[in-house]
């Protein structure tokens, strides 16, 4: 029982520090923009197709810095001559943008690269077993993604708290007006604040594509439960998003491990019955229903404290 | 959307040669092109292609060309549905799909509907791989033939070995959660429960279809559990990702399998080191021995880059021309007939024959596992170096199971 404790609770943090890398940059945006980005999510999956095809044309670490640059790059146009001008039309026209971009570029990465999952695989240089514990072994690569996580949450913390810049986009995101007549360029801060948030989006891509499955339906699988961890951490609040991101992970990966059902809590149902809808129901363990439980939390915190974990404003 | 359809309904006999149309058989071929279960639909597509090519080379079937047409079903039986009227639509009597009895369910029903609402504009159902027993026993139907072994007749191969192999003691289940994750899972308990009684179950999982990107979790819980043996009938990414965590976990036990060879199965078993420890139940397979099957898995490979994974495609296309050629005519309800108790020496040898009680093909069915080849043994997968050995082979006559279908004739 220990075994299976500690070995989801680590599964659990390493799910959960993957979805964070992908949060920030979508919390980042939405803090600035009080937009939703649907194609957030798209981001990620740019990031792991351009990961692939960098790491086939010059390896896997010029790819792991190049490919977030071309996700940002791409990013930043999006906000210049798409957001900025639906801007005036009000948030449902952005997300409206947003929306369909998504689509256009999930479409865009199938007619590229095929709708099959691509042969991504993990760097050699770090495909070896890092530890072995209770006779598991942990692969190198799966700490990297840990280690390139943490790094992320400490960097954004820095530089949003202690440094100029974060002062001038924190002030921004409040006071654009005051901050425009300060000086400052109010429109080149918000387009490279999304250009990072997407390039994040884009590492987090390029770190992920190998361990989990590269293919054009990603963005879809990924971009639903991405909304659960930032309503549930705050809108736009970074650490928010940060335990939102773990407790996410560490819930989904230990409902797994479950295998307790309604019968085994208050014993079978009377067989005379015989099988209907209230026998499956009854017999569901809580492993078969992990995928939705991050979905209940949604619900749970919406009704409860919809500000989210560490939000400070409703909405 | 209706006028749409009208539209196109107008448009497209216009569109196409009215003689041509005459001329080929098209076949609508409805499995995942997109998604999880992409990599088994796109190889599949592919075994069909190269199938059609090689009779029309020969001549076609009583001089008509074969026309394979694909269609993306996601997977998704709502959206199987509307491929199927869409094949119809195309001019297509014959249909054929595989991946996932869900699916394979919803398109026997259509078909069974579609024929008894527009006769002489029939349609029939060629299944190559959807193997939840209930397509051939309570939900059968005339109009639905399947070339794979079912899902029961598999299990009853796989627990006749595993009986006899005294090291198995604890063994988990994990399957995918639909009718025939579901069907695996209560066949093992039963037949494994009858077979030895002191193997201890040790786990019974059920997972989301197609869903799951990381297999950690459910592979540490198998870890928890001491399980010496795993049984699954994973398919697709299902299998690939779940081999792929249990290499990464450094998980060892034997694994059971109905589809480990499928894409990235090979290469994940390769990194896990289980040298002939990951077994697989099929219908044939590269190194079983049979010349004949063995200058076609050359052929097939040489043109199309990939293994054969479907034996049973090879059976159904040829099937079908003898069919054909026996009713002298392409018209689906001759071809139903003549199918029906129709024997047929298979690609991997061996007769099977097409029972005409629930249109079930029963075959002899192989046991082989994954590992270094022997000198014989010349065809290895997915470059690993690494081949399917034999391991066990069951004849035809002991590998058939009773049927409850009654089949309702036109």
């Amino acid at each position: 029982m220990l075994e299976l404790i500690v070995i989801s609770t680590l599964n659990g943090v390493l799910f959960g520090m993957l979805l964070f890398l992908l949060s920030s940059g979508l919390t980042v945006i939405f803090s600035m923009m009080g937009v939703l980005n649907f194609a957030h999510a798209s981001f990620y999956m740019l990031g792991a197709f351009f990961g692939f095809q960098l790491t086939k044309w010059i390896g896997f670490w010029p790819a792991l810095v190049l490919a977030p640059l071309l996700v940002g790059a791409i990013g930043m146009v999006v906000e210049r001559y798409g957001l900025r001008n639906t801007h005036k039309h009000g948030h449902v026209a952005e997300l409206l943008l947003t929306f369909g971009l998504a689509f256009a570029i999930e479409e865009i990465v199938s007619m590229i690269w095929g709708k099959s999952p691509l042969d991504y695989r993990v760097p050699a240089l770090l495909d070896f077993p890092a530890f072995t514990i209770f006779s598991t072994n942990y692969p190198a690569y799966k700490i990297f993604m840990l280690a390139v996580s943490v790094v992320i949450f400490v960097a954004l913390l820095i530089v949003l708290k202690r440094t100029r810049v974060g002062l001038i986009v924190q002030a921004a995101l409040t006071h654009p007006h005051m901050v425009g007549h300060l000086g400052h360029n109010v429109g080149r801060v918000f387009m490279v604040v999304f250009g990072v948030g997407s390039a994040l989006a884009g590492l987090a891509g390029v770190i992920a594509g190998p361990a989990l499955v590269t293919q054009s339906d990603m963005a879809a699988a990924l971009g639903p439960i991405l909304f659960v961890v930032i309503v549930f951490g705050g809108l736009g609040s970074l650490p928010g998003a940060f335990i939102a991101s773990l407790v996410i992970g560490l819930v989904q990966t230990f409902a797994v491990a479950l295998n307790g059902s309604l019968a085994s809590a208050f014993g079978p149902l009377d067989p005379s019955a015989g099988p209907s809808v209230l026998t499956d129901i009854w017999n569901v363990t809580i492993a078969q229903v992990a995928p939705i439980v991050p979905y209940l939390l949604l619900v749970i915190i919406l009704i409860v404290r919809p500000m989210g974990l560490m939000g400070t404003r409703e909405s | 959307m209706r006028k749409l359809t009208l539209a196109i309904a107008v448009i497209t006999p216009m569109l196409g040669h009215a003689a041509s149309a005459e001329d080929t058989i098209k076949i609508g071929y409805i499995d995942p092109l997109s998604g999880g279960g992409a990599s088994v639909g796109e190889g599949g597509l592919k075994t069909f292609q190269y199938l059609a090519d090689e009779i029309n080379a020969k001549g076609g079937i009583l001089g008509h060309k074969i026309e394979i047409l694909p269609l993306d079903n996601k997977t998704n039986p709502q959206e199987s549905l509307v491929q199927a009227q869409k094949a119809i639509d195309a001019g297509a009597h014959y249909i054929t799909q595989g991946n996932g009895s869900s699916v394979g369910a919803a398109l026997s029903d259509f078909v069974t509907k579609n024929n008894t609402r527009n006769p002489g504009k029939e349609v029939l159902y060629f299944n190559y791989a959807a193997v939840d027993p209930s397509l051939t026993n309570e939900k059968c139907s005339y109009w639905h033939f399947r070339w794979d072994a079912s899902s029961d007749i598999k299990m009853e191969a796989l627990t006749n070995y595993m009986k006899d192999v005294p090291s198995i003691k604890k063994v988990y289940l994990i399957n995918q959660d639909y009718s025939f994750g579901q069907s695996v899972r209560s066949d093992a308990r039963k037949m494994l429960g009858a077979k030895r009684p002191d193997i201890q179950i040790v786990g019974d999982e059920l997972h989301p279809l197609l869903k799951v990107t990381d297999f950690s979790p459910y592979i540490a819980k198998i870890k928890a559990s001491g399980a010496d043996s795993v049984v699954t009938g994973n398919w697709g990414q299902d299998i690939a990702l779940l081999l792929k965590a249990a290499a990464d976990a450094g998980l060892k036990v034997n694994w059971y399998t109905y589809y480990a060879g499928g894409a990235g199965g090979p290469t994940a078993i390769k990194q896990t080191g289980l040298d002939h420890q990951v077994f697989q139940i099929t219908e044939g397979f590269a190194n079983s021995g049979n010349q004949a099957a063995m200058d076609f898995e050359k052929a097939f490979r040489a043109k199309v880059n990939l293994s054969l994974w479907y034996p049973r495609a090879v059976n159904e296309m040829r099937m079908f021309k003898a069919a054909a050629e026996k009713a002298n005519s392409i018209d689906p309800i001759k071809v139903a007939a003549a199918l029906e108790d129709l024997k047929f020496e298979v690609l991997d040898g061996g007769q099977g024959i097409m029972r005409k009680d629930d249109h079930q093909f029963f075959q002899p069915i192989y046991i082989s596992s994954f590992g270094k080849l022997a000198a014989n043994e010349p065809f290895d997968e997915e470059n690993t170096g690494w081949g399917w050995h034999l391991v066990s082979k069951v004849d035809t006559p002991q590998a058939m199971v009773s049927t409850t279908c009654k089949m309702v004739r036109p």
